[in-house]
C-alpha cells in the first residue's frame, strides 16, 4: 500500500466505492470492449442498486463508459454527454446471488458492433475487481499492466503467450486460467510487472487459437 | 515496506536522526521506485488538488438528495461576525470542513483522505493555516507525509473503511492524520505526532457509520467538523507535553477490536442509528420512490 493509497486518489465525490470505483469500472469495461459504446445496458446489484442515484453512480458508471477518469470535473453531467454522443444507457436493479455487495452487470456494444458483458465490484477505496467476462470467471484489479486471452481451450496456448513475454524479458506477476468447458472456450489473465509492447500484443493477436487480446495498461490510455 | 506502528516509525526518526515526514517517504520509495523529487511532487499534486477544492466551494450547489449543501457558506458569513464560541481560527477549521464535505456530496473534485467521507478533515486544519501564511507550500505538502504515513499504520493495523470498521476507522483515522500533521507543523517531536494520534483516535472510538439513506450525507459533513476540531485539541494536548497512557499503537488495535465487534448495521448500510431513526427512514423512503 502506497501512501498515496492514503492521501488520494484526487476524484469527483462523493464515495470512492460508489462514485470513483464506478467511474473505473466504466471505463474498464470500455477497454474491455475496445471500441466506443453506443449501447450500454447497467444492472446495478446490492448496494448499487439501493443507493446509485444519491451517489451518481449511474453519472459515474456513464462518465467511464465515455473514457472519462475518476477526478474528471465532467462526471456530474455525464448523461447528458452521453446522449450528445449518442451513447444510450439503460440502468435497471438486478438480484445476483453470492455477488460483492456493490457489484454492477455491463452490457455494452460498440461503433463496429462488438459486444461484451462484464461484471465487476467496487472492492474500497476507489478500487475495483472485474469479476467475469462474457460469463466467464476472471478476477483482476486492472492496476498492473494486465493482458487478457480468449482463446480455444487447446494444449500449447499458455505456453505460447509465456514464451513471448519471457524472450522479451516481461515478469508475469500472476496467472489466472479459466475455461467454460474441457476444450471450449478458455480465458487467461496475466498481471505483469513490465508494459507490453503493442507489437507483443499484436503477435498473441496472431497464435493460431487465440480469439481476442485484450490489454489494459492500467486504464490511463483510451481505446482508439 | 510501510510502517507496522507508529512506535517503530518514531524509533527509526530518532534512530536515523530524520524528521518523521522523511522516513515516511523514504519508507515509500522503497517499493514506488521514485526519487525524493517525484516523491514531492506527487504529494503536491495532492495539495494542489486539495487547496483547489477549498477554494471553489460553491454555497449554491445542492447535492443530488438535496440533503446538502449551503451550509458551509453560512457558517462562513457567521464566523465573520466575529460572534462565535470557538472564535476565528476553529470557526475557520470548521467552515473548511464543511465545505469540503459538501463539496464531496455535491459531486465536485476531493482528495481522498483517506477516504471520500473523510476528505474535510486534513484541508480544514491545513487550508486555514496555509491561507494565514503560517507556513509555506513545501511546509504544508511535508506535513502531508507526516498525515499519510500515520494513515497507512491504521489501515494496515486496523482499517480506514467505514464498511469494516465504522465511522471510528473513516473520520477516526481522518483525526489522527490531522493531529500528527498539526504537531510536526507546530514544531513537535515524533514522539508528539504518534501521541496526537493516539489522543485523536482515542477520542472517537466507538463511532459508528449509520448514514442517513447510505449516503455519504448526513451525519458524514458534521463528523467531519469533529474530526477536525478534535485534531485541533489532540494536537495541543501533545504540545502541551502531556503523554499517553494508552499508546497510541495500542489504541490503533482496540480501534480495530471495537469494529469488529460493532453490528453490521452500523457499518456503512444505511441500516441503523441515525438511518433508522423515524425521519432517517422517511427520507430513505422518499429518495428510494423518486
Amino acid at each position: 500500500m502506497s501512501i498515496f493509497d492514503i492521501l488520494g486518489p484526487v476524484m469527483v465525490g462523493p464515495s470512492s466505492s460508489h462514485t470513483a470505483g464506478a467511474v473505473r469500472i466504466g471505463l474498464m469495461a470500455r477497454l474491455l470492449l475496445k471500441e466506443r459504446p453506443v449501447y450500454a445496458d447497467i444492472g446495478f446489484c446490492g448496494s448499487f442498486a439501493a443507493t446509485y442515484r444519491g451517489h451518481g453512480t449511474d453519472r459515474a458508471i456513464a462518465a467511464g463508459l465515455l473514457g472519462m477518469q475518476p477526478d474528471d470535473t465532467r462526471i456530474p453531467t455525464s448523461l447528458l454527454i452521453a446522449q450528445e454522443q449518442g451513447l444510450k444507457i439503460f440502468f435497471s436493479k438486478l438480484d445476483l446471488q453470492d455477488a460483492h455487495p456493490n457489484t454492477v452487470v455491463l452490457t455494452l456494444l460498440g461503433t463496429e458492433g462488438k459486444r461484451i458483458v462484464v461484471q465487476a465490484s467496487s472492492i474500497g477505496g476507489g478500487r475495483i475487481m472485474i469479476n467475469k467476462i462474457d460469463g466467464i470467471d476472471v478476477n483482476f484489479n486492472a492496476e498492473m499492466p494486465t493482458l487478457i486471452v480468449h482463446n480455444s481451450d487447446q494444449p500449447g496456448h499458455v505456453a505460447h503467450v509465456t514464451t513471448l513475454l519471457y524472450k522479451n524479458r516481461i515478469n508475469i506477476a500472476t496467472m489466472q486460467l479459466y475455461r467454460n468447458e474441457r476444450g471450449g472456450y478458455a480465458v487467461m489473465v496475466l498481471e505483469v510487472d513490465q508494459s507490453i509492447p503493442s507489437l507483443i500484443v499484436n503477435k498473441i493477436q496472431k497464435l493460431d487459437g487465440v480469439i481476442k487480446v485484450t490489454y489494459i495498461n492500467g486504464g490511463t490510455e483510451d481505446v482508439i | 515496506m510501510s510502517f507496522e506502528s507508529l512506535a517503530s516509525l518514531v524509533n527509526t526518526c530518532e534512530k536515523e536522526n530524520k524528521q518523521f515526514w522523511q522516513v515516511v517517504r523514504d519508507a515509500d520509495k522503497r517499493q514506488s521506485d521514485m526519487t525524493d523529487e517525484q516523491e514531492f511532487e506527487k504529494m503536491h499534486t495532492m495539495w494542489s488538488a486539495m487547496l483547489s477544492a477549498a477554494d471553489s466551494y460553491e454555497g449554491d450547489l445542492r447535492s443530488a438528495s438535496n440533503l446538502s449543501g449551503g451550509d458551509g457558506g453560512k457558517f462562513a458569513e457567521y464566523v465573520k461576525n466575529g460572534t462565535s464560541v470557538c472564535g476565528d481560527f476553529l470557526g475557520d477549521v470548521t467552515a473548511c470542513a464543511l465545505q469540503m464535505a459538501e463539496s464531496n456530496a455535491c459531486m465536485k473534485r476531493i482528495v481522498a483522505a483517506p477516504t471520500a467521507g473523510s476528505c474535510g478533515v486534513l484541508p480544514a486544519v491545513l487550508v486555514p493555516l496555509y491561507r494565514r501564511k503560517k507556513y509555506t507550500e513545501d511546509e504544508i505538502i511535508r506535513g502531508l507525509f507526516v498525515a499519510a504515513g500515520i494513515g497507512q499504520v491504521i489501515a494496515k493495523r486496523a482499517s480506514i473503511s467505514g464498511a469494516e470498521g465504522g465511522c471510528q476507522a473513516e473520520i477516526g483515522a481522518a483525526s489522527a492524520m490531522a493531529a500528527g500533521t498539526l504537531v510536526y507543523l507546530f514544531k513537535g517531536t515524533p514522539a508528539q505526532i504518534s501521541y496526537a494520534a493516539g489522543f485523536a483516535l482515542q477520542n472517537l472510538l466507538g463511532l459508528v457509520c449509520d448514514p442517513v439513506a447510505g449516503l455519504v450525507e448526513v451525519p458524514c459533513i458534521k463528523r467531519n467538523v469533529t474530526g477536525a476540531l478534535n485534531a485541533c485539541s489532540s494536537a495541543d494536548i501533545a504540545l502541551a507535553g502531556i503523554a499517553p497512557v494508552i499508546p497510541a499503537d495500542e489504541v490503533i488495535d482496540a480501534m480495530k477490536q471495537i469494529g469488529n465487534m460493532i453490528d453490521s448495521s452500523l457499518r456503512e448500510t444505511g441500516q441503523g442509528g441515525l438511518a433508522a431513526t423515524q425521519t432517517g427512514k422517511q427520507i430513505a423512503q422518499k429518495l428510494t420512490a423518486s
